[in-house]
């Protein structure tokens, strides 16, 4: 049963905090900090970002014509390509291979050394060539680990970094029982790179992956900081490399923007250790361990070197399509297959640096691109297990160094796990309150968080009453059991009086206008002649009206009149819940509710970040092209808004100011952040003499409806308290998110209000 | 040149705690010999009047390689912006030599030092129109966190020094 499942997943979330939160954080925070850095100082990093992409995008499109081009390349050098359907097609060729090449005294057990490749975990090729008396041994560290834990990987880039260094050497001692306990780094890579060392010289094929592969010469990029892939593909005769499809590019050319950026998207380096090029076979040597007296030289590649290398080399390129194929015809994921796997999705996520990548998994992949790669590698359940802790934030999109939507594959994936779900038992209870675009068998849940809006309406229109039955044990309880709303966290208070009908009751427009006039009649500043309407999104209009009155009273102080229409929600929730139908549907109505004021010539001013977001972004795949362009270019956030008619002369005495030095701590909603927005608030707030001090923590964890779930309550307060940490110093603090202010305020036991009530004449009483 | 690409190269290399000299072809043997630590091997200096001292091992064996403490390379170009030597796969060995032993000492021709990776990927295109095609981009020493801190050294070298050949 649903709740059965949300208990287990709350308790799976839970244990993977206690046991795994702490390494997970210092290593994906430390990474995504040198990522940052490192973006910083790059100067062409949107070239780069830009190039990259678009040869990704030709690449997927020219896939069947780069196939065939990289197998002339590699039979022309003296190799093999395979192309193989699925796992078992690919194992079993692999296998094949090894025992081919295997020792010819049959009670030797033929022996594979690997280096990391998660295409291999994709098709569990170990457990493959194992059931088939293959010895198969891991050479990258952190895989190695894996391996004599019998663990799973958690990170694309660091598969063991869920481990600690002192689970790593008890794991060891307990395994290996040396002489002297291992007890630091050093020690345990020491023992490391002897014993594999050893393995790798005895081996008899190496198998890798391969990151990039160049079709026209048939060249295998493997991009490495140990250099185990090169002692994995040099050392033994044979080399067998596994890559997905995708990892075809068109002509040397195109690797030079992927090789300056991999490095450091993935973990803040200027470039890897080595990145090795290698178009097989090669020239160089193969090196017969068994015979340790034989100059290396001697042999066929010896001097007289011909065109096609080593002629005892032998070197298979396997191509896996395992759903590629499919996906590549697919509108929405075909998008991940751009992905390089840096893993700078996963460090950019605030719900990731939590819980890593065993609670952000499925049966492979793992972070924020793992829904679009499970979804289509291994089928959709196994994306569903995981998808909701996809909050949308979009931190990962400027991460991501091809710039892959990722939050739109999330949200196409959840879309498509609502429709396949069986109807459920309480649809009944949320039916009269959604009028929503869904098929039945939603998740209640989600359908009540999808309607918030009308729920909304509802509750205002009923409050207080609707307050105090929401509060009552009883209600808790059963909101708990049926929408799955964690009873810990404290419920919005519905005002009685919405945003609107407030500003109905103080005159209107009229009444606006008058009051703008005055204001531009005292001062000498600026004549901004604009005028403004106030989009009251859900929030602002039912629960927290008081930021909703700030921003029209701050707009008039500024000598701009506003207009505060009941306006249709913008999708935001329904996006959210991954409601694409509803959310269509909602767009529509915005734009075609705004379209008269948007020719008219006035401003639509947004308050909640994540409505604008909205409008900016996602409308991008539910408007027409032209009806997107113009709602974005007319929309501002609010602060966004203020900025702009201070830069364009207007007095920002006709606010309430500060005193020069007030120090303000401010947190901007991720959303905002990823729109570039955060400076103008802190710009506006320095004009207005107070002295901001901004976070640099990812998020606040509540994320719209997020922190309310019970199986992500616990998750949603670890996140939040790193934000906490940084802010609770301050004697004011800030936020321009709905979720971010409730979930300070939580946190911080205090009021939060959003900066335009700092701003707004008569100000705010902190 | 008005930019010091070499001088650009020794800071890049500074940062990733690779010692660089800068020598005359008349100077190189002499100075690679007190850098070496034995047993060394090496593969064959392509540069006119300059040769391996003969302490080093051309052509070992695997017991050789395997037991060497230093390898003597030659790369075909550098790369200053990222501290990045290229390493070809040759016949004689550079790749293996380059890779097993602890110590790399990698030998570059100055006139072979460019300044970012853009005129490297030139270079290294041009290399490929020449069947030079398969190489490897190596910069710093090998090092791993895989064990709950940066170590170097893991599979391929924990010490990497880098002789200019100045007046090439």
């Amino acid at each position: 049963m649903a709740q059965r499942t949300r208990s287990q997943q709350a308790d799976r979330i839970r244990h993977l905090l206690e046991t795994e939160g702490d390494a997970i954080h210092a290593q994906t925070s430390a990474s995504n900090a040198r990522r940052g850095d490192v973006y910083d100082v790059t100067d062409d990093l949107e070239a780069l970002r830009t190039d990259a992409r678009a040869i990704k995008e030709d690449a997927i499109d020219d896939l069947p014509e780069l196939i065939e081009t990289v197998r002339e390349a590699v039979e022309a050098n003296g190799g093999t390509v395979y192309v193989a359907d699925d796992a078992a097609d690919a194992n079993a060729y692999v296998a094949d291979v090894v025992e081919q090449n295997g020792s010819t005294d049959a009670a030797d057990e033929p022996s594979v050394v690997k280096s990391k490749s998660m295409t291999t975990e994709e098709i569990d090729l170990n457990d493959a060539l194992e059931a088939d008396g293959i010895d198969v041994t891991e050479t990258d560290l952190g895989e190695w680990v894996l391996q004599v834990a019998d663990d799973t990987p958690s990170h694309i880039v660091g598969p063991a970094m869920h481990l600690s260094r002192a689970e790593i050497a008890d794991l060891f001692n307990e395994r290996f029982d040396p002489d002297e306990p291992f007890e630091t780094a050093e020690e345990l890579t020491r023992f490391a790179r002897d014993h594999l060392g050893e393995i790798i010289t005895d081996a008899d094929v190496g198998i890798t992956g391969a990151n990039f592969v160049v079709a026209d010469s048939g060249t295998i990029t493997l991009v490495t900081n140990e250099g185990n892939a090169r002692k994995c593909a040099v050392t033994p005769d044979t080399h067998v490399a596994i890559a997905g499809v995708e990892k075809l590019i068109p002509t040397l050319s195109d690797l030079e923007p992927f090789v300056d950026l991999i490095a450091k998207s993935a973990t803040g380096q200027p470039i890897s250790q080595y990145v090795t090029m290698l178009t097989p076979p090669t020239d160089s040597p193969t090196l017969e361990f068994d015979s340790p007296d034989e100059p290396i030289t001697a042999g066929g590649g010896g001097g007289a070197a011909g065109p096609i290398g080593d002629p005892d080399r032998e070197f298979h390129l396997v191509l896996l399509d395992n759903g590629r194929m499919d996906m590549r015809e697919d509108d929405q994921l075909r998008e991940t297959l751009y992905c390089i796997r840096c893993g700078a999705c996963s460090n950019s996520c605030a719900n990731f640096q939590s819980v890593g990548g065993h609670g952000f998994g499925g049966e492979t992949y793992s972070g924020g691109i793992a829904t679009g790669w499970e979804a289509g590698v291994h089928g959709q359940d196994s994306a569903a297990e995981f998808n909701d802790l996809c909050t949308g934030c979009t931190n990962c999109v400027d991460a991501c160094p091809v710039k892959i939507d990722i939050p739109w594959i999330n949200t196409v994936v959840r879309d498509r796990v609502n429709r396949s779900d069986e109807p459920e038992a309480y649809d009944f209870l949320v039916d009269g309150l959604t009028p929503d675009a869904e098929s039945g068998g939603l998740d209640p849940g989600k359908r009540f968080f999808g309607n918030i809006g009308t729920v909304a309406k509802a509750a205002s229109a009923t409050a207080p009453v609707s307050n105090w039955l929401a509060d009552a044990g009883p209600v808790r309880a059963a909101l708990e059991r049926t929408l799955g709303i964690d009873r810990r966290r404290d419920l919005p208070t519905f005002r009685r009086e919405s945003l609107v009908d407030w500003f109905e009751k103080r005159g209107g427009f009229a009444a606006s206008s008058r009051r703008a006039a005055q204001a531009d009649s005292r001062d000498d500043g600026a004549d901004v002649d604009r005028e403004v309407v106030c989009y009251p999104d859900v929030y602002t209009n039912y629960v927290d009206t008081e930021r909703g009155k700030a921003a029209v009273r701050a707009l008039e102080a500024l000598g701009v009149p506003v207009r505060v229409p009941d306006l249709p929600e913008s999708g935001r929730a329904a996006l959210s819940q991954g409601m694409i139908a509803t959310a269509d549907r909602q767009a529509s109505r915005v734009y075609a509710a705004l379209a008269e004021d948007l020719d008219a010539g006035r401003d639509v001013v947004v308050i909640e970040p994540s409505d604008l977001a909205a409008m900016h972004r996602e409308y991008e795949r539910l408007l027409p092209e032209s009806s997107y362009e113009r709602l974005r270019e007319g929309s501002y956030e609010i602060c966004e808004y203020v900025y702009g008619l201070l830069e364009n002369g207007a007095d920002p005495s006709a606010l309430s100011t500060g005193d020069g030095a007030e120090p303000v701590a401010y947190h901007s909603h991720c959303q905002q952040r990823t729109l570039d927005l955060e400076a103008q608030t802190v710009a506006v707030l320095e004009r207005c003499g107070y002295a901001p001090v901004t976070s640099d923590a990812e998020c606040c964890g509540m994320a719209g409806s997020f922190g309310y779930k019970r199986e992500y309550y616990e998750l949603s307060m670890d996140v939040g308290e790193r934000l906490a940490g940084q802010l609770e110093g301050a004697d004011t603090v800030v936020a321009s998110g709905t979720s971010c202010g409730d979930q300070l305020e939580t946190l911080l036991e205090r009021d939060v209000p959003h900066p335009i009530e700092l701003l707004a004449p008569g100000r705010y009483r902190a | 040149m008005t930019v010091d690409t070499v001088g650009r190269f020794e800071r890049a290399l500074e940062g990733l705690d690779v010692e660089l000299e800068r020598v005359s072809a008349a100077d190189a043997t002499e100075r690679i010999e007190t850098i070496v630590e034995e047993p060394a091997v090496g593969a064959p200096l392509p540069f006119e009047g300059v040769s391996l001292p003969d302490d080093v091992t051309t052509g070992p064996t695997t017991a050789e390689l395997e037991a060497a403490r230093t390898g003597v390379t030659p790369v075909g170009f550098a790369i200053a912006e990222y501290g990045t030597v290229a390493i070809e796969s040759t016949a004689d060995g550079a790749e293996p030599i380059s890779l097993y032993p602890d110590r790399h000492v990698a030998v570059v021709a100055e006139s072979d030092v460019v300044p970012d990776l853009s005129a490297g990927f030139t270079r290294l295109a041009d290399g490929f129109d020449a069947g030079r095609e398969s190489v490897v981009f190596a910069t710093g020493r090998s090092a791993t966190a895989d064990m709950g801190d940066l170590v170097h050294g893991v599979h391929g070298p924990g010490t990497v020094r880098v002789i200019v050949l100045e007046d090439r």
